[in-house]
């Protein structure tokens, strides 16, 4: 057993003695009767359920249905967080169903996804959780049998007494153990003894997507419910000027039309409420085509918006004040603002020895100038979110990755206290990072409180794709000084982008150098930007790791013993006291990924690529092949140390995905604007990696480290665009500086 | 508005709308069928995938005057517990990501074996390559794809 030294939230493991059913036992598609959750609860006769604690409830026939306190939105948290708890529960998974929880944060401490997380951070909680009413079953045994608890033991949903033979399922004790004081140290298993952890286990709501059933906020729906839809400024830096509602007010079904403030003017904002207009002219209706064609005629006048500024809240409630400019902006003239910010001098991030003599005394010095464009997140589910809002409370069905960081945000507009705030934690049609950004609830809150009727904003995949909180544009440039026999002397890297930099400073190869240089730029805009899968690594580990590469090449070595060699430098003799990575385990993904490529002395068409961010360290080596000018993705061969893989066939899914996203990115993505307006409205504009351009296979194999959980939705995915456009270079002899490719490969071939 | 009498799934449905309504509306709106997806509204992204007579179309561009007595199939439909080949190999390749894309795949799919029972890799993607899933499931699509025609 491992001791468990970490203060853990006792209020989500105190014992709810009663039995109980109703409001949480609603099974696990709970939009399928398309009533109002209370008139489900009310009308469903729910087995009786103990809940042992707030995330396990067991029936008296051993049905153990455990809560994922974490929101869904592809990353399978509701297959592996549950399983975490169950693995400390010694449940037996056919035993166990799984419900996504309430948003409730005081029972679940922590119901955040986003930032590779959810796994990392639940990992000493869920475990606490299952063994802690382990403990509990093991002492309702112990006093059921009179005999030491100390000799009992659990596996499979039993607690056995091995001396005299007996057996007790978990549901028979549930209801004792219930009564049984919280053990106040949790006694964990030793991760050798992990029997489900490890094991590929199938998504547990894999049958309700591939039957159709009502998942998603936007397949939600009540009796009376009406649809609401809204018309935005047509570009950044415009807003509302005034509106004509005459017509759209006579097409058929629809109710109302009127205008909506999202943030009231005074309102300091939090840091992650993001919204991009913030008046809106709403149109409400009975269904969603009505809607739809009311909003052609409905008749808005925009005008430009003055320079502003406004507070806005980061961690820690620090605030800090956000300049909004003016004006229409173009990419033509992002580009040239990017190039003019790149020739001043920046802000300096680090410094460490000489880079400016080191570079004064280069006999060459390699310099590489890397961009890349803004990305739509274009999450397939477009943006929805029902709202119900009375005089004295507010509920939600909500795709958020982010409740906690939300309900104070709608508390405040809608003057409803806090705590009768309730947000269903919808299935997310995916999510990037878009949803950890959720004025739109907001929004929907306002409309119904206004209309006093329940609603479902819906926002058109147009409407999704230009309202902004885009993944910002970046520029950097690398320079390496090398001295007469190929030395590598100093290393510079200086890097911007609207409105965002991408530099992190302190990682590799930082630490690798006696002489280094980090140097940053921003340029402000009004287009609005959000986090995108890994934000700023995905751009930074485009650039670092094909710079990386070229810099092999000048110096005559293999591209994966290059970095290896640096690594090993960073990890004997570190320069500087802050670089954030563990260069053994850096070391240890690219040698793993060495070795099951078969690289060594295959280097025809392939390129490799590594980066360390959310804690997890992520190497890819690709293979391609051209045909008609364009890449085939013949084979990817992924490495990943995230620790401990509590999901195999989850995590596995995911890196492939990571794969997939990143090719297509690399390769397609892109938003562009002309006078403020974003050019790519749909994805006949938008182009989205699709079935024909998807490697034909993608091999991914974890290091096996017994390390804590750390991060796996992010860390796959930066690497992938180096090992692209590394790849690229094997295969055409050209390097590629500029997302995206697809340009370059379409002009030259 | 017009009143309009629909096969859905080998039932009739009879609606009263108007006549330029999308079916992929028409399924979920009135008819309280949401396995059809909403993704993007002009036939680029697949989600709302379903057949007429047994088809693969859009349901997003397809009004419903202009079904007449045409049999419509959606997810629902296709199989009655969600045991059709396709959706078995789904689980057993365990595709879904997010999952809001693969209904639509799994209407394209299953519209692809019904004509070419044993199709090629090529083939495979000609016929899926309308349907975009935005989380990168695209591999385990086709690895399930295979499974199912090995399974018919």
């Amino acid at each position: 057993m491992e001791s468990q030294k970490k203060q853990y939230n006792r209020r989500s493991f105190l014992k709810v003695s009663s039995l109980s059913g109703g409001g949480m036992m609603i099974g696990a598609s709970w939009f399928m009767s398309l009533k109002p959750i209370e008139v489900m609860a009310a009308g469903e006769a729910a087995p009786e359920w103990v809940l042992v604690n707030g995330y396990i409830q067991i029936t008296a026939d051993n049905k153990i249905k455990i809560q994922c306190p974490n929101p869904e939105f592809g990353q399978n948290v509701m297959t592996s967080m549950p399983m975490i708890i169950a693995e400390e529960l010694a449940a037996d998974w056919k035993d166990v169903t799984v419900e996504m929880a309430k948003y409730d944060t005081p029972t679940f401490r922590r119901q955040f996804t986003g930032g590779s997380q959810s796994i990392r951070a639940g990992w000493n909680t869920l475990r606490n959780a299952g063994a802690t009413a382990r403990m509990m079953l093991i002492a309702a045994a112990a006093q059921q049998w009179n005999v030491p608890a100390a000799e009992l033991s659990a596996s499979g949903s039993l607690v056995s007494h091995k001396a005299t033979g007996k057996q007790a399922s978990f549901g028979s004790l549930a209801a004792i153990a219930a009564k049984m004081p919280v053990p106040a140290k949790p006694e964990l298993k030793a991760k050798a003894d992990f029997s489900l952890i490890g094991k590929p286990t199938k998504n547990v709501v894999g049958k309700n997507i591939v039957s159709g059933k009502p998942l998603f906020t936007m397949d939600y729906k009540v009796p009376g419910m009406l649809i609401a839809m809204a018309e935005r400024p047509p570009a950044f830096g415009m807003k509302l000027k005034s509106f004509d509602a005459a017509e759209a007010l006579k097409m058929p079904g629809i109710k109302e039309v009127f205008n909506i403030k999202v943030y009231n003017d005074d309102y300091a904002r939090a840091m992650f409420d993001a919204r991009t207009f913030n008046e809106l002219v709403v149109i409400v209706g009975n269904s969603t085509w009505e809607v739809m064609n009311a909003r052609k005629v409905l008749r808005a006048q925009w005008e430009p918006i003055a320079e502003s500024k406004e507070m806005v809240a980061g961690f820690g409630g620090n605030k800090r004040e956000e300049t909004i400019p003016a004006g229409l902006e173009s990419t033509s003239g992002h580009l040239e603002a990017m190039a003019a910010a790149a020739a001043k001098p920046g802000r300096v991030l680090r410094k460490d020895g000489d880079p400016e003599g080191a570079f004064a005394q280069a006999h060459t010095i390699l310099e590489r100038t890397y961009s890349a464009p803004f990305l739509a997140h274009n999450t397939m589910e477009p943006i929805s979110c029902f709202a119900n809002v009375t005089a004295d409370k507010a509920f939600f069905v909500a795709p958020t990755q982010a409740p906690d960081f939300i309900a104070p945000t709608i508390a405040a507009r809608l003057g409803i206290a806090a705590d009768k705030i309730d947000i269903q934690l919808a299935r997310m049609g995916g999510g990037f990072g878009r949803r950890a950004y959720c004025h739109f609830i907001v929004e929907a809150g306002v409309i119904s409180q206004r209309i006093k009727a329940p609603v479902k904003l819906i926002y058109s995949r147009e409407d999704d794709m230009t309202n902004g909180i885009y993944r910002p544009a970046y520029q950097v440039t690398y320079r390496a000084a090398l001295d007469a026999a190929n030395n590598i002397t100093a290393f510079h890297v200086k890097g911007g982008g609207i409105p965002e930099t991408a530099v992190h400073e302190n990682r590799f190869p930082a630490g690798a150098f006696a002489n280094y240089l980090a140097e940053s730029w921003v340029i402000n805009s009004n287009i609005t930007i959000g986090a995108f899968r890994a934000p700023r690594s995905n751009f930074i580990a485009a650039a670092e790791q094909s710079f990386l590469d070229e810099l092999a090449e000048k110096t005559g070595q293999d591209p994966i013993e290059f970095r290896l060699s640096l690594m090993k430098k960073a990890k004997e003799q570190p320069v500087g006291k802050n670089n954030e990575y563990d260069a053994a385990r850096y070391m240890a993904v690219l040698e793993l990924v060495r070795d099951k490529s078969g690289w060594k002395g295959k280097l025809d068409k392939r390129g490799v690529a590594a980066y360390f961010c959310h804690n997890s360290y992520a190497a890819h080596v690709l293979d391609l092949s051209m045909k008609d000018g364009m890449p085939v993705v013949e084979n990817v061969v992924s490495a990943l140390d995230c620790g401990v893989v509590v999901n195999p066939e989850g995590a596995k899914n995911m890196v492939e995905g990571a794969v997939v996203d990143g090719i297509g990115n690399c390769l397609f993505g892109e938003m562009t604007f002309e006078n403020g307006e974003p050019q790519k409205k749909n994805f006949n504009q938008y182009r989205m990696i699709r079935h024909r351009e998807a490697p034909k296979n993608i091999d991914v194999h974890f290091v096996q480290n017994g390390i804590d959980p750390t991060g796996l939705g992010e860390p796959p995915f930066p690497p992938v665009f180096a090992a692209l456009a590394n790849a690229l270079y094997k295969a055409t002899g050209k390097r590629f500086y500029d997302q995206p490719f697809i340009k370059q490969l379409t002009t030259e071939s | 508005m017009a009143i309009f009498k629909l096969r859905v799934n080998g039932q009739t449905k009879t609606v009263d709308l108007d006549p330029a309504t999308p079916v992929l509306w028409v399924l979920r709106d009135h008819l309280d069928m949401q396995g059809t997806k909403y993704g993007c509204g002009v036939a680029s992204c697949g989600a709302c995938t379903i057949h007429l007579n047994g088809n693969a179309i859009r349901a997003c561009q397809l009004p419903v005057s202009a079904v007449g007595a045409s049999e419509i199939t959606t997810i629902e439909g296709l199989s009655k517990n969600g045991d059709h080949p396709l959706q078995k190999a789904w689980l057993e390749h365990d595709v879904a990501q997010c999952g809001y894309c693969q209904t639509g795949q799994i209407m394209t799919a299953a519209a692809l074996l019904k004509k070419t029972p044993n199709p090629t890799d090529e083939q495979i993607e000609q016929a899926m390559n309308g349907n975009i899933c935005r989380c990168g499931t695209y591999t385990r699509i086709k690895a399930a794809i295979k499974t199912a025609v090995k399974q018919k």
